[in-house]
Parts: structure tokens; sequence; C-alpha cells
């Protein structure tokens, strides 16, 4: 059975967590990052319409997750934007990436809240039992 | 793709881990605020709740196990104590109180300050009564609104380059009243005088420099905001006189941080702790009680990063002060605005405590924990000094907030700590199913409490009902010793990040 891209939401007590699941460890990536996104406004109020690259290097995969979802973080803050489409890919312990958004506009995308960083707790990325991929993490809000 | 929209992704909430409620028979109740975990395993020490029964057998298994962990870590002095607000945070439990000693192999941990360093709580007296806010509320809330840059994406007017923005992290609000953002008088109603000393630009990256370029004087988002409140009840009138505050009084409370700055020192220290860990011989419970020993360079690095947070948290509060006293001064001309305190909730310092009848020099951390120095104590300024230092504690929008001052008792229970707030009792996720923006700022006008937010959503994620009630834990602290009700206040005006 094709494991299908998609992400979901998990309660944490303060703050809220992201998990993307996907048929590929890089979906599974890319789901989370839509999960955070999500955190801060409706993904489908963010137009795909400008391309950032962007890379990040960790020595195992869960702590890639968080370094990537901080490099989002990071770029979504310092960019004064916001990402609804990504494309992951991996060599090894290296992520590079495509991230398409476009500049936040507070009127439009009002901005639940603004995400302080990727935790280290409720962190997992593990390939589940139906052979598809899942990452997750808490993030600080 | 398959793309969930929030309101409709149930099944994440309902099979995840939720939490589990406390097993009280895991304590040893010492007093009736007090439950001790006696040490087991790789404790050093014992763990310390303090809270009513009814508090602990709410609050989450999580905090339990929490507390334990950071029991474990190397040089830890008396005890890992939670406050009566503690809650499931990264590594130590929000609400979490440890001292570390330099000379017994003591650590330094950047979860046990948390992302937010320095987040904390300042308090303005206003010299107003409650019937001269009512005639201007409205224009009041509207101007406040326009002027305090809230929410994500909103952007101080302040831009500081490379050599200014070492001078604000070096100098704090001290550097904040240099620059005509406030005045002298501020300074010595902030913790530290309003300069951390220690902090050392040189170990901020630039990449928290730039996160920080356009946030200096922003509230920020999430459970930071700029309230108008007025002083219900009070509790101890010596006190209350001390501190200045009767009822009817119109007080401003600001609760905000160190911003992007913070968050990302927070981001880059947690994940080197988490790498170094091994190779100082720490074995971490959780990586997110990421430390490494006081004595290292990386503990020494990171103390003079967290530091220059702290001066970065102090400086923009003392901004936002400076912008609240100009709408004043447009809105009800004859209010001056002095400050009562400002505390902060995340940090981690260099205080003398006794230990075993002698004066020790620790490195205390508070994580969603205030500071709470009883009478007498040096640090506390000349007119503070037989009342103790006043205690901020943000309930949340729709409900109390309370005005609280140290004691000595507090100096001998947790090194002089207090709990810093509410703490939720339910996920943002749970807030969002329960209740509808909108519905909660016309509920809450219904009331005479006006909210303005760019994010009906964001309202609905901080609605009153998803905090634990502030007037239970205020009086866990209380009972406890840990410091003393004074004044109770209610929010009249709320701008929300």
């Amino acid at each position: 059975m094709t494991v299908t891209a998609h992400w979901e939401h998990f309660p944490h007590q303060a703050d809220i967590g992201v998990r993307g699941l996907g048929a590929t460890l890089e979906q599974a990536y890319e789901q989370a990052a839509l999960a955070l996104t999500a955190v801060i406004t409706d993904l489908a109020d963010v137009a795909p319409e400008e391309m950032i690259r962007l890379s990040c290097e960790a020595p195992d995969a869960e702590l890639l997750l968080v370094d990537w979802l901080n490099s989002l973080i990071y770029e979504m803050v310092t960019r004064n934007m916001l990402f609804s489409r990504f494309e992951v890919h991996l060599e090894g312990n290296r992520l590079t990436a495509q991230a398409w958004g476009e500049a936040l506009d507070v009127a439009r995308h009002h901005p639940a809240v603004e995400v302080k960083g990727a935790t280290y707790t409720a962190l997992k990325v593990a390939q589940q039992p139906d052979g598809g991929w899942l990452a997750q993490c808490v993030v600080d809000v | 793709m398959g793309v969930n929209s929030l309101s409709t992704n149930s099944q994440a909430f309902n099979n995840i881990n939720k939490g589990f409620a406390m097993d009280l028979t895991l304590f040893e109740r010492k007093s009736e605020f007090e439950w001790h975990i006696k040490p087991f395993g790789k404790m050093h020490v014992p763990g310390v709740i303090f809270a009513s029964e009814t508090l602990l057998r709410e609050m989450d298994a999580k905090v339990y196990e929490q507390v334990t962990n950071v029991a474990m870590l190397p040089g830890i002095v008396n005890a890992s104590w939670a406050m009566p607000d503690a809650h499931w945070g990264y590594g130590f439990p929000i609400g979490g109180v440890a001292a570390f000693d330099a000379d017994a192999g003591g650590v330094v941990s950047a979860g046990g300050v948390g992302f937010d360093i320095s987040c904390g709580v300042r308090t303005l007296l206003t010299g107003l009564h409650v019937e001269d806010i009512d005639r201007v509320k409205m224009r009041l809330a509207d101007a406040l609104y326009h002027t305090i840059p809230a929410g994500m994406g909103s952007t101080g007017t302040i831009r500081l380059d490379a050599a200014e923005m070492d001078r604000m992290l070096r100098g704090g609000a001290h550097w904040a009243v240099e620059r005509g953002f406030g005045t002298a008088a501020d300074l010595e109603r902030i913790e530290e005088g309003g300069c951390m000393k220690g902090a050392d630009p040189g170990q901020v990256s630039e990449q928290a420099k730039k996160r920080q370029r356009d946030e200096m004087g922003t509230l920020g988002s999430g459970n930071h905001y700029l309230e108008i409140q007025q002083v219900t009840d009070v509790y101890a009138p010596e006190i209350a006189a001390a501190f200045g505050v009767k009822p009817g009084d119109i007080v401003v409370s600001i609760h905000c941080g160190s911003r992007g700055l913070g968050h990302q020192i927070g981001t880059e220290f947690l994940k080197r702790m988490v790498l170094a860990a091994p190779g100082y011989g720490i074995a971490l419970p959780d990586r997110e009680l990421a430390c490494a020993p006081i004595a290292s360079p990386l503990g020494q690095e990171y103390l003079g990063a967290m530091r220059a947070a702290i001066n970065c948290a102090l400086a923009n509060r003392q901004i936002l002060t400076h912008l609240t006293r100009q709408v004043f001064s447009q809105v009800l001309p004859q209010a001056r605005l002095p400050l009562l305190y400002d505390v902060s909730h995340n940090t981690c310092k260099v205080e003398e405590h006794k230990v075993d009848g002698r004066t020790k020099k620790l490195y205390v951390h508070r994580k969603g924990a205030t500071r709470a120095f009883g009478p007498g104590h040096p640090d506390l300024p000349h007119e503070l000094r037989n009342s103790g230092q006043p205690v901020l504690i943000g309930g949340s929008m729709g409900t109390s907030s309370y005005i609280l001052a140290g004691t000595e008792q507090g100096m001998q229970h947790a090194f002089g700590s207090a709990c810093h707030g509410a703490g939720r009792a339910m996920s943002r996720h749970q807030a969002l199913r329960n209740w509808n923006g909108r519905h909660i700022v016309d509920d809450l006008a219904g009331h005479g409490i006006l909210i303005r937010s760019p994010s009906m959503r964001g309202v609905a994620e901080e609605a009153p009902g998803a905090y634990k009630d502030v007037s239970a834990v205020v009086d866990a602290a209380d009972n406890a010793g840990l410091a003393r009700k004074v004044a109770r206040v209610v929010p009249l005006i709320c701008i929300k990040g």
C-alpha cells in the first residue's frame, strides 16, 4: 500500500507538536514543514510565489529534523515570509531544500503565533510498520 | 498532497500522548503545600513540588518525570523544585527551579533557561483611578494597539547597527535609558539594576543578531501581552502601600521577552550542548536537558550569550514602556507612569544563598519561575527593602493577575523563587476546538474588557479557559510561603500579539 503524504498537529500542554508522514524520509520532512506553517496560518492562504534555497546538516535524522525546522523558522523571521511548498533532498546527513512562499501579510494571513524554535521534545524520526516515514517534534510558540 | 485543515484534524488530538494525571502515592507530603520525591536511581537530590493537593492532582505526570530528571544533573544543590503552576516543559518543567554549584561540577543548561530568555513581566503605576480610564477606554485601547508592535511580522521603529547592537546587549535597560527610552529612576526597579553583568555580545551569533534586527521594541505573540489593569483587592495593606497600589488604581503590565535574539541563542546552544554532553561525560536523561559544566568553555560561552539576551529583554521592555508612556501622554496627559518592578522568568543567575548554614555562590536556573527575594535582600532598592521584592504574576486575558512579595521563608524554600503565571491547562489545539476568537473578544467586551489583537485564532488559542485558575496557583504559592499575596488586578484593556 502506498503511504499518502500528510501532516498533523499533536497537542503539547504549552505548545504544539508538528508531525509529517510520507512514503520517504524526504516527504516526511516536507510534510513536517507544512505542519510548521499551519501552526501560524492557513496553508491555503500562502501563495508559493517566491523560492528560496536552504541547507543544514546534523549527526542523525532526528537532530536533522530539528535543524531543518529551525532553518525554516530563521528564514521566515529574517525574510518576513511564510512558506507553503517544500522540496527536500537528502544526502546522508545533509539536507538541501527549496521552499516556496510569499511575504507575510498580517491583514491576510492573521498569524496566530510566531514560532520561537523547534525542540527536542516528543522528537521522533522513524520508519513506520506500513513502510512510510514519520518525522515529528514539539515547537515552542 | 494531503493538506489537513486544523479544524478537521481531530484524529491527531485524540490519539496522542495527552499526558496523564499525577499519581499522589509517588510523593511524601511534607506539609500541606510541599510534596517530596525521595531520590532514587541517578537522582542526586530530592524533587519537591509546591502545590495544593488539587493542583498537584491535576498536574501532568510529565512534571514528575521532568523534576526527577533535573535532579540527576551534576552539581545540583538541595533539590529540584517545581512551583504551583508547573507544567510539561522542555527538559525542565515550566515552573522549574534548580541551582548548581560550579565547584561541585555543576552545570548550566540552555534547556533549563528556555528559548525565550528573560521573558518577564513589568508593571507600571499610573496614579489614575478606574473612573479616569472609563471615558477614554476605547481611545486608549486603539492608541496602544496602534503604537505597540504586536504579533508575528510586526516590526519596531528602532534599527541598530552592529556596534549599537553590541552596546544594547551589554547595557540592557541602561542602554535604553541612555537612548532616551525611560528614566534613570526606572533602573533601580529592574532586577540587576537593569543591566545584567557578564554579557558577552561576542558569543551571540550573527544569525541571532540578524533575527533581532527589526524586533527591538516589539511585543511578540503567544502568551505575551500589554494590559491596562485595575487593582480590585489588597491583601497586605502595608506592603501594598510600599508598592504604591490601592483598590481602584490603574496599572499597566507588559509581558514579553528577548524576542528573536533570545530564541536563536536558545536554539543554537541547545544543539551545541546536546552534541557536547557526551564529551563532558554527562549522560542526559532527556536531550532537552542539554547542559555543559559551568567551568567549561561552552558553559562560559552560553552564560555570556544568555546574559546578552537578558539585556535584550530588559531593553525591549524598556522601549515598550517608553511607547506606553507616549500613548498615555496623548490620551491621559495627567498620568505619570513610574515602574513598580520588572521580573524575569527564564534565566540562570549567579546568586548567593545559604546552604547548610554557609553562604554559597550558586547558578540558579528559573524556567518559568520568578525570582522572589525576601525583605532585607541587598539587591532590592531602598524603598522596597522592608517589603520584599514585588513578584508579578500574569493571568490569562479574561481573568486576574496578582502582585505578590518575596518572603524570608521563600528564601529558604527554593532559593527565593515563586510561580510565574497561571500555566496552561489545555493545549492550543484543544483551545481552538473549544473556542472562537471573535466570540471571546465580544464576550470579554461585554464584561468591560477590550481585546486588541491581529489574530482571532491567536485569541482563541489563548482563551482564558485554556489556562489554570491563576487564583489557585497564587494561593498555593502564598500558603507554601514562597511569596506573599499583596494585590489582585483585573484587565480592562489587553493588547495581544
